[in-house]
């Protein structure tokens, strides 16, 4: 896969130039489930595996949303999820963002007709940047977190 | 044998649990029994202390559009049988309630609580009755599995309080964690009564990933169920699909070609590769040992990626299909995987050997965490975790599907209990599962990959069971016009997650994670 190491790097190297950019500082991410399936969550602990070691570009997953500049969200926020969200979202300092991961966190996926779902991240919380796949692989999760960081310099 | 046994079991009942009883024998060698409601705490009961049978799965049926009532379906896991026992008994509609197996079945204790949010059934003499699955701001007398149940209607929020377990006495004290985890896991909230470090209560609440995935699987056509069953738990997602399509054949009657059962057979074990990797890389990471724990996620990517070479999918998603398998293992694939796992066990070697000798990493994982045989066998704790703590079970090979009964390999079984021996179990199952994919490689035979399905004749119903990586999970289904008139799904965490709280008590609360971690236990599964 050395093909892909070096894509990798390519890409690595373009999101810690951005985050240099716009932040000065690494910036601080916290996941949220709001009720996916949990493969979401293996790619985003994929992230900080050897392989990605996503922490090298400057990208923190961090242990609570008050430390966090943006919050990760994924899954199509359950009935019972929703309040758990917008405390997480609340807890949040400005400014902040809401990244929606996933297809289900997009739009309710498959079980946008569901009767203890949402239909997407976008019902409960203001979502700035959408990331799709189902799940999403590394490299898209990266890929999002550019167009984020983008969208964070415009707001400037 | 199943017959003998199973015919036999039903003339052994005492003439007071005989009486009014209709039982009948399948084709398939399952045996199934109809009796009145009040008769089935004592049937399951008798069944269990004579036969030393397991819960496999209690739910429920709406079948009042048919012009029947509610029903209540008991399916009992023998030793020596590869069918379960299936019962069954009618509910009356305006009673809403039923006798509670709880006493004496303490694994249908969450069963019983889920049939009472989803199908607004009482279980009489149920020690817990406080919701499950649908939280307490759950509007009182909607019911979701009922028929009449409107999925597009918004359920109005009631507030409401959930009642957890109080814990009194100087200096006890509360901690309450989740839903929103420090680390990247799915929510669930664990209330921890302590007093000083050792834990001594902890109850555990599900259900913040309850999506409606029955009702909506019985709103699909077959095959729009099969991408539906991949996301019940996104990690175990090939065996679910595995599972739920087993169970649409099964209604069908179609003949799964043997090409498409042997690769069937490859995937599922790829899959159980990369999960069971993570696991024992996690076990290190909890207990701080991040060199060793970055071993095995190095490992758990090489096989994510090798599943994407193979399938087009990290997850081995779309590679399953009713009738047979989507994708093919051509001889590039094989060899491909062939390299992979050579080299994967190599890498693997090293981790277990550098773990093994590590005093630091065996202190914390030795003694910790213990599950009891005893505890085990009432809540029906299955997979690694079962047999961490003595029960010699797996679905594999007691219940055979795909090609596992075309090869060999071993069960490993501890009796300690504790996390070193669930990850043992895991670690011997890595080996066992390169060497099960290796003789399927070299046994694949030619020929399809898929045959149509068939018709699904109506009222029909279809029973299948796999072995994923956290244990027995189950596939139950009614046939509908075109559709499942009734879907149950039990994975695995289903009856695992109880057994955690009895396996953390005296614990320090430190070493809950660790414990939790050796569980590995899904919760978007559990929930549904």
């Amino acid at each position: 896969m050395s093909g892909s190491d070096s894509e990798l790097e390519v890409l690595g190297g373009q999101m810690k130039d951005r985050i240099r950019n716009v932040l000065g500082r690494s910036l601080a991410i916290r996941e949220v489930d709001a009720g996916s399936c949990n493969a979401c969550e293996v790619e985003v602990n994929a992230l900080t595996n050897p392989i990605y070691d996503i922490e090298r570009f400057g990208l923190h997953i961090v242990a609570s949303p008050r430390h966090a500049d943006a919050i990760l969200v994924t899954g199509p926020v359950t009935r019972n999820m929703e309040r758990g969200l917008v405390q997480s979202y609340n807890a949040m300092a400005e400014p902040r963002m809401v990244i929606a991961m996933g297809v289900c966190a997009i739009g309710g996926g498959l079980f946008r007709e569901c009767y203890a779902c949402h239909k997407g991240v976008g019902e409960v919380v203001p979502v700035d940047v959408y990331i799709p796949g189902c799940p999403p692989r590394p490299q898209a999760i990266i890929q999002g977190i550019m167009v984020a960081l983008d969208k964070w310099q415009q707001r400037k | 044998m199943n017959r003998m046994i199973l015919s036999e079991l039903v003339e052994d009942l005492p003439p007071v649990l005989r009486t009014g009883i209709r039982w009948e024998l399948q084709d398939d060698g399952s045996l199934t029994i109809d009796v009145g409601e009040e008769a089935l705490p004592g049937i399951v009961d008798h069944i269990q202390k004579k036969y030393h049978s397991w819960l496999i799965s209690e739910h429920a049926l709406d079948l009042r559009p048919k012009g029947g009532e509610f029903q209540l379906i008991v399916l009992l896991g023998l030793p020596k049988v590869t069918v379960p026992v299936i019962i069954r008994a009618n509910v009356d509609i305006y009673a809403s309630s039923f006798h509670s197996l709880t006493p004496s079945v303490p694994a249908a204790n969450w069963f019983e609580r889920e049939i009472s949010d989803t199908f607004g059934l009482t279980p009489n003499g149920h020690p817990d009755q406080r919701p499950l699955v649908l939280y307490d701001d759950w509007p009182y007398g909607t019911y979701p599995l009922r028929k009449d149940f409107d999925p597009s209607r918004p359920v109005p929020r009631v507030p409401s309080e959930y009642p957890f377990r109080k814990v009194e006495g100087e200096g006890v004290f509360e901690i309450p964690v989740g839903p929103v985890h420090a680390g990247v896991i799915e929510p669930g909230h664990f209330r921890f009564s302590v007093a000083g470090e050792p834990i001594i209560n902890l109850e555990i609440r599900m259900g913040y990933t309850h999506r409606g995935v029955e009702k909506l699987s019985e709103s699909l056509p077959y095959h729009r169920g099969v991408p539906l069953a991949e996301r019940i738990s996104g990690d175990n997602g090939f065996t679910h699909a595995l599972a739920y399509c087993q169970a649409v054949e099964s209604l069908a009657g179609c003949a799964v070609p043997d090409r498409a059962l042997f690769i069937r057979t490859i995937l599922s074990e790829m899959e159980r590769l990369y999960c069971h990797m993570g696991d024992v890389g996690g076990i290190a990471l909890d207990t701080a040992f991040g060199t060793g724990a970055q071993m095995a996620y190095i490992l758990r990517e090489r096989l994510m990626q090798l599943n994407d070479q193979v399938t087009g999918s990290r997850f081995l998603r779309s590679a399953s299909c009713l009738g047979g398998v989507r994708c093919d293992i051509p001889v590039d694939s094989k060899k491909d995987i062939q390299r992979t796992l050579l080299q994967v066990k190599l890498d693997f070697d090293d981790f277990v050997t550098t773990i093994k000798n590590m005093p630091s990493f065996l202190d914390r994982v030795e003694t910790t965490g213990v599950l009891t045989l005893e505890n085990a066998r009432s809540l029906n704790v299955v997979g690694p975790v079962g047999r961490g703590s003595g029960i010699d079970r797996d679905v594999r090979r007691d219940h055979p599907y795909a090609a596992y009964d075309q090869i060999s390999f071993q069960v490993p079984v501890y009796r300690e209990g504790d996390v070193w021996a669930r990850t043992r179990v895991k670690i011997d199952e890595v080996y066992e599962s390169i060497g099960i994919i290796e003789q399927a490689l070299d046994k694949l035979p030619s020929g399809e990959l898929c045959v149509p399905l068939g018709e699904a004749p109506e009222g029909r119903t279809g029973l299948s069971l796999t072995e994923t990586h956290r244990g027995e999970c189950m596939h139950w289904l009614m046939a509908g016009k075109g559709q499942p008139y009734r879907h149950k799904v039990r994975d695995a965490s289903f009856l695992n997650w109880p057994a955690i709280e009895l396996a953390v008590l005296g614990n320090i609360v430190p070493d809950f994670p660790l414990v939790n971690k050796s569980f590995n236990l899904s919760y978007a599964g559990n929930d549904l």
